[in-house]
């Protein structure tokens, strides 16, 4: 019996999976993270409604080493979100697709995730 | 065996006719979002620390106000769309799928109406 050498489907835990389809499955991700940081910006805002003394609690929560480490994630999310979706609407226009643009404009998300995420902890906590 | 012709089961199973729409509506929110949430993330930056009386001055300018109800309505809607779509692709049996679009969809117009309010007695009522 001759056995054909059929393609066969990526093993999720062998196969290394390449830059491209991790970032793809990161934007998903951070995406569902981002819907759930939703929570921290109701919470935020409805403090602020509810007055000085439950504003407060809440700048006391946000300001705790969880609450920073939530906001720490939450600004990671949200700038890795941001511009993979520039990326994401740039294909939309039908832009950007061949294999060595979309590694470059990939890595110029994450270096654009780092720098900002950094750019705007180092305001935040000099202020 | 079906005695459904091809075209009949094309018409039961094919399109729900509004596919476009909510790739669209994704879309509109993303491009929208990305000003605000510049213009969002800088403002908060700038406010570190603040007392509640200057983020309540801030909340309570018009100009601030408008803009963030916009900000919540598109990241609302954005998100509810984006989890729509994660639901539909990971969970496959038909009643579970379901339910739990629903949730998220509810969830995301009680969050969302609970933020727009929040915004607004704020920017109405006094501190």
């Amino acid at each position: 019996m001759t056995s054909r050498t059929r393609p066969l489907s990526p093993h999720l835990q062998i196969y290394r999976l390449p830059l491209l389809a991790i970032m793809s499955i990161t934007h998903r991700a951070t995406g569902v993270a981002l819907a759930l940081g939703t929570l921290l910006l109701a919470y935020w805002l409805g403090a602020a409604a509810y007055g000085p003394k439950a504003y407060a609690t809440a700048a006391a929560v946000i300001g705790s080493p969880i609450g920073l480490l939530l906001l720490f994630g939450w600004t990671v999310a949200l700038y890795y979100h941001l511009c993979n979706g520039i990326r994401h609407l740039v294909w939309d226009i039908g832009r950007g697709f061949e294999i060595p643009a979309a590694y470059a404009s990939g890595r110029l998300v994450l270096v654009a995730t780092v720098v900002l995420t950094v750019v705007t902890w180092a305001i935040g906590l000099s202020i | 065996m079906t005695l459904r012709a091809p075209i009949g089961r094309v018409r039961g199973l094919g399109s729900a006719k509004n596919g476009v729409g909510h790739y669209w509506a994704q879309r509109l929110t993303a491009v929208a979002l990305v000003p605000l949430l510049i213009w969002f993330v800088l403002s908060v930056v700038s406010h570190v620390g603040a007392s509640y009386e200057s983020i309540h001055a801030w909340l309570a300018s018009p100009c601030t106000a408008a803009l963030l109800v916009a900000l919540i309505i598109a990241a609302f809607h954005h998100a509810q769309l984006g989890v729509q779509v994660v639901i539909e692709d990971y969970v496959s049996t038909e009643s579970t799928k379901l339910v739990s679009i629903i949730a998220v969809k509810f969830a995301a117009v009680i969050l969302g109406v609970f933020c727009v309010v929040a915004v607004l007695r704020t920017a109405v009522v006094g501190g």
